[in-house]
């Protein structure tokens, strides 16, 4: 099996090629397109803004390829926000694989945005969290969000419901550090990468 | 629900982790990956690793247990200590820190904060603040920003400092009351209650925890986010699992693991 996982200007790769060396997979970091095409499985991670992420993605023709791919794909974090239409964060247009948009959490007294921590996850049913426990603890760090959608697959609760996990045809997302979220984490990757 | 954190706290030296009574008489706590690992396997929601001696030498040996450790645990971590330039947190977070805390070099240059906010994102910016009690020139009792271990004074008040870094760019706050730490006689309540209530940023409450009380009182009338602390898990004065059963029977939300 190929495992790629796309070359971007974000940041926190490094815990990702960790996580699937822990799981002993082998994979390739790279933005080639025909290494990407020809991947069996693709990680979209992030850890970063989003118009500087898409920016970048633009510059390579990445935002091109990535909706284009027909293996299964995971976006993580800023990586899941990419995939959406849009991202209130300074205002980007995003790749719209998922047909929702991505909201800053609305300021409420008494609640700190980032929304940063473990928080669990509830309602979930994608092949992603197959023999998880009920209300599994993943860990957090973003200061938006994308509603409870269509797409949603998995939601969590933090000063509204919000989507922890988007799945449409081929793509998968989480908005969570699969990387660092403990053995839950770990089992998300690997139910991913038997798909 | 989001849960309140409990995080192990490991001073290393050489590749060992460390911990002072009050900052000296260091005793020696085991090898530094290995007692990560069982912290997280015992469900620590988190890890801080402090490179005490952050010597150029120590520095090298330091980003290999890094990578070390980001190979072996699963769960965030941050790591501090003589960290002052974007090169010193690139090359930490390259070697798969999640967060780097600052302390003595954001008070000598703010600007760092701003600085390293925009290059890595606030989210893996932490600001560490060591704060002690003491009578200043003007004859007042005041919570005063110290550096250098808690042993140098500053200028700085902690409260405004505190609000000042965040203004900045931190992502996290880190705070510790020399007054506390090492006493085992609790975390500094008031202090951190007030830091918190007025930031909108996480913050970890730090020095003084001596028994599973403390962490109960610092998540409820100190308001923190997080509690961390040292010997008392080294020495296993307090068990991860004990503790967390323990709150999360006091009807405060845990991560539970097992």
């Amino acid at each position: 099996m190929k495992t790629v996982i796309i070359k971007y200007n974000a940041g926190n790769v490094q815990s990702v090629m960790y996580a699937l060396d822990r799981i002993g997979i082998d994979y390739l970091y790279t933005d080639n397109e025909e290494e990407i095409r020809s991947a069996d499985k693709v990680i979209f991670p992030g850890v970063g803004e989003a118009s500087t992420t898409m920016s970048y993605l633009k510059e390579k023709g990445l935002d091109k390829l990535i909706p284009s791919l027909t293996q299964p794909v995971l976006g993580t974090c800023v990586g899941m926000q990419l995939m959406c239409r849009f991202s209130e964060e300074n205002n980007t247009t995003c790749m719209g694989i998922f047909d929702v948009d991505v909201k800053r959490f609305p300021a409420t007294p008494g609640i700190k945005v980032p929304h940063m921590g473990w928080n669990n996850i509830t309602n979930y049913k994608s092949a992603l969290t197959k023999d998880l426990i009920d209300n599994a603890y993943v860990y957090f760090v973003h200061s938006y969000a994308a509603p409870v959608c269509e797409y949603t697959v998995a939601t969590c609760d933090y000063i509204n419901p919000f989507s922890a996990m988007l799945h449409k045809d081929n793509f998968h997302a989480a908005q969570f550090h699969c990387e660092i979220s403990g053995d839950i984490g770990q089992k998300i990757l690997e139910n991913f990468l038997k798909l | 629900m989001l849960t309140k954190r409990i995080i192990p706290c490991l001073d290393v030296k050489d590749g060992r982790t460390v911990k002072g009574v009050n900052f000296v008489n260091l005793r020696d706590a085991g090898d530094a990956v290995e007692l990560g690992a069982m912290y997280a396997a015992q469900g620590a929601d988190e890890l801080v690793y402090l490179d005490i001696a952050a010597t150029v030498e120590g520095r090298s040996t330091f980003i290999d247990l890094v990578r070390r450790v980001a190979h072996t645990i699963n769960i965030p971590f941050t790591v501090g200590g003589g960290i002052s330039s974007i090169a010193d947190v690139s090359a930490l977070l390259h070697a798969g820190a999640d967060k780097v805390s600052i302390n003595s070099s954001a008070v000598r240059n703010p600007d760092l904060i701003n600085e390293l906010a925009l290059e890595f994102g606030s989210q893996c910016i932490v600001v560490a603040i060591d704060t002690r009690y003491v009578e200043t020139s003007e004859g007042v009792f005041e919570h005063i920003v110290h550096t250098h271990g808690g042993r140098k004074s500053t200028e700085l008040r902690t409260i405004p400092w505190a609000k000042e870094v965040e203004d900045r760019g931190a992502g996290e706050l880190l705070l510790t009351s020399m007054d506390t730490d090492g006493t085992k006689d609790g975390f500094a309540l008031e202090l951190t209650s007030t830091i918190s209530a007025n930031a909108n940023i996480p913050v970890i409450a730090s020095g003084g925890a001596g028994n599973m009380e403390h962490f109960y009182d610092v998540f409820t009338e100190g308001k923190a986010d997080a509690g961390l602390a040292a010997s008392i898990f080294h020495f296993r004065e307090i068990d991860i699992p004990d503790l967390k059963q323990y709150l999360q029977n006091k009807a405060l939300p845990m991560r539970m693991t097992k």
